[in-house]
């Protein structure tokens, strides 16, 4: 009696043993779970990815710690050796905030593993307490390709989202919060500090940052404003123009004024930089020979903003006309005959039909379009370079946007704890537009009002 | 009847003069660089639009100058683009096939992740980017590039592409299924063929990217022989500016000829891929 359920209690011990027991030895170290289920090559494939981590880690997590709180303790600095002073290099505060950013993302890649290990070892012991074998090797690997194929899938584009864009970013966020800035904070020679929100203090308030800043941020959204609308009716303009019943040989006119567009802008934009230099340009030539004088189209701050939009809408207007000719296509011509028996005048249809119609369907992109604007570097950096130069501005022109500016201001002026405060309010705006755009079209979809 | 006639005239015509006038604005630059290449000498100024004489003198330079290596130049953009290309292409499907067709654990998350990084301006990581190349050992190299372009291509066309795997029926896969078809085997028989267009907008785009790039491949390729077109270009224009214009306008056209091209033959699909990427979620 005593003996039977001593038995009956050891089975059910062992039922129960397999899933803690594997769960407990891949908790010790990763791969013995594994082992014990027999799945022999993964257990020796996560033991070898253990021993890679820990020697990996056990050399750079501390240090990779130690540096991203103190950015490093010393700056190069003059050392007597046998008696002559010797340059002896200091700490390189940014590489080590780099380094030890990405020694703290391996590190929680590895956490994750080692979680999935241990979830991993539980499972297979609790199907080998149903009865059911483990996966042999080659069973492991078909299961991958059928049933988890997705994250397998995402893996490889996600590690390079991971270290050349989420890594970056994140990188970027934390200089904010530094004093990383010429000319006194530069590594090698000096240290580089965390100094908390000071930098976005001085951007809004310290006069003559806070100044640019706001200058800099109304120009960036009349211009917003401006190229967005100015390209937009104008696509709408040419479109409607083309799609008249009058007007024979509409391919042609379409490729025609497609050109622009197959132009990459990098080359259009420096050409019409020289059409529109003051001295030499054609443009200004042709206004001399009709008897008026040239332009500074480029060199004063009231015309560069005008050449700039006007420019903008010759690169921008075909991509509007192609959209836009594309919605023309689909309203329905029973609408314009139900419209011509009321007796509607061109106008009227116009009016009523057409142009809700094309708002409707082109509203995300226009939104899509705006976005895109506030960060136009293309046509502005090409074209004026942001210049002319406004005087009491923080390294910035008159028509330089906020990107323009974060461009200057990193690769030219060496303030990268300003540029990077600059990019995270520019990355605010545009985030608040698209969060905006996107709810719009899900609501769109689900309503389906004209459709 | 006839007052009509008079007015459908009138709008004929008005309409156009229009387009002739834009027209003429639209190819004005175009045809002015474009005789600018032909033109002898080097300065920006010329009397004429149309240049007295034609010469090639400037296209040959770009060529067997010392100190402008476009034909090396094309030959390094052209192998960039053409492998960031083919893995930023494979990357992009990759994703989006993963996002459209499966259910699966943070699918959501992936998705709004991709959304958000595509909102920060790109400068903003470039340092980043370069401290990490240098650390790789990667600066001024042409591999540096390619992972760099192929890294970045899913952020911009996953959604893209998504929108369009949305729209092919998920009958055919459940149908292929049935009938025994792996994932691989749905993904290349089916997904594949039928996604064409939609996969020759983003590899376009993909393509396109490292031609005219000039500013992270500047910060990337140190020597000038490692130099892309891009680099080279806007070299040309920023150093010296005046001083040879006509060399620049040889060069401009060999860039944007190609590429051009390859615009006006798949314009068709630009503008659907631009409208799915703005109204599909």
């Amino acid at each position: 009696m005593a003996g039977d359920s001593s038995i009956f209690r050891r089975g059910e011990g062992l039922e129960m043993k397999h899933r803690t027991v594997a769960a407990w030895l891949s908790a010790i170290f990763a791969g013995l779970g594994q082992l014990y289920n027999r799945q022999f090559i993964k257990g020796i494939l996560f033991i070898a990815v253990e021993i890679l981590a820990l020697f990996y880690f056990i050399n750079n997590l501390g240090t990779a710690i130690w540096g991203t709180v103190t950015l490093g303790e010393s700056g190069s600095h003059f050392e007597k050796v046998n008696g002559i002073a010797r340059l002896v290099p200091g700490d390189h505060s940014i590489n080590l905030l780099i380094q030890g950013l990405i020694t703290i993302i391996l590190f929680i890649i590895f956490v994750i593993y080692y979680v999935m290990n241990i979830k991993d070892a539980y499972q297979i012991g609790k199907q080998r307490e149903l009865g059911v074998a483990a996966n042999n090797f080659k069973g492991t690997l078909q299961y991958i390709l059928e049933q988890k194929f997705a994250v397998a899938f995402l893996t490889i584009p996600g590690i390079g989202i991971l270290f050349f864009t989420i890594m970056p970013i994140i990188f970027m966020i934390l200089l904010s919060f530094t004093n990383y800035s010429a000319p006194d904070h530069l590594p090698p020679a000096k240290l580089v500090d965390w100094v908390g929100f000071d930098t976005f203090k001085n951007l809004l308030t310290l006069k003559s940052w806070s100044h640019t800043f706001w200058g800099v941020l109304v120009w960036t959204i009349i211009w917003a404003v401006l190229s967005t609308v100015t390209t937009y009716f104008g696509g709408m303009f040419v479109a409607l123009l083309i799609q008249q019943k009058v007007v024979k040989l509409k391919g042609l006119w379409r490729t025609i004024l497609i050109i622009p567009y197959a132009i990459p802008q990098l080359i259009s934009l420096l050409v019409m930089r020289n059409m529109f230099n003051g001295q030499f340009g054609p443009i200004n030539q042709y206004l001399a020979y009709f008897g008026l004088g040239g332009l500074p189209w480029l060199t004063d701050p009231f015309w560069a903003k005008v050449t700039v939009i006007v420019v903008n809408m010759w690169v921008g207007i075909p991509v509007s006309m192609l959209l836009i000719m594309g919605v023309l296509t689909t309203i329905s011509k029973d609408l314009y005959e139900a419209a011509d028996i009321d007796g509607a005048t061109n106008y009227q249809k116009f009016r009523i039909i057409t142009l809700p119609m094309i708002l409707f369907s082109t509203a995300p992109i226009l939104i899509t379009q705006f976005a895109g604007n506030i960060n136009n570097f293309n046509a502005i950096f090409l074209l004026t370079n942001g210049n002319p130069v406004v005087g009491d501005y923080q390294y910035a022109g008159a028509t330089d946007l906020l990107v323009t500016w974060l461009y200057k201001l990193t690769l030219d002026q060496n303030r990268y704890n300003m540029a990077s405060a600059v990019g995270i309010i520019i990355f605010l705006i545009i985030a608040s537009f698209s969060i905006y755009n996107y709810r719009r079209t899900r609501s769109f979809k689900e309503e389906d009002m004209i459709q | 009847m006839s007052a009509r006639k008079l007015g459908n005239f009138v709008r004929a015509a008005g309409s156009y003069l229009l387009l002739i006038i834009i027209s003429i604005c639209c190819l004005y630059p175009a045809l002015w660089v474009v005789l600018a290449s032909f033109r002898p000498g080097k300065s920006l100024y010329s009397k004429t639009l149309i240049p007295e004489v034609f010469t090639l003198d400037h296209y040959r330079e770009l060529f067997t100058s010392k100190s402008i290596l476009f034909g090396q130049w094309y030959m390094n953009t052209l192998k960039i683009s053409v492998l960031s290309t083919i893995i930023g292409t494979i990357l992009v499907l990759l994703t989006s096939y993963a996002v459209s067709r499966f259910r699966f654990r943070g699918r959501k998350t992936a998705l709004s992740t991709i959304l958000v990084l595509g909102m920060f301006p790109g400068f903003m990581s470039m340092i980043a980017v370069y401290i990490l190349l240098k650390e790789m050992h990667l600066l001024d190299t042409h591999l540096a590039l390619i992972i760099v372009y192929a890294a970045g291509a899913p952020l911009g066309g996953t959604f893209i592409m998504k929108g369009y795997l949305d729209t092919i029926p998920r009958s055919l896969d459940e149908a292929a299924k049935i009938d025994g078809a792996s994932n691989l085997m749905i993904f290349s028989r089916i997904i594949l063929p039928l996604s064409r267009p939609m996969l020759t907008y983003i590899a376009l785009t993909q393509f396109v990217g490292p031609w005219v790039d000039f500013i992270f491949a500047k910060l990337v390729l140190r020597t000038k022989p490692n130099w892309t077109v891009a680099v080279g270009l806007y070299d040309m224009v920023s150093s010296n500016q005046n001083s040879n214009f006509t060399v620049f306008a040889a060069a401009a056209v060999l860039i944007a000829l190609p590429i051009g091209i390859l615009f006006m033959f798949l314009q068709r699909m630009l503008v659907d891929g631009m409208t799915a990427g703005a109204s599909k979620g």
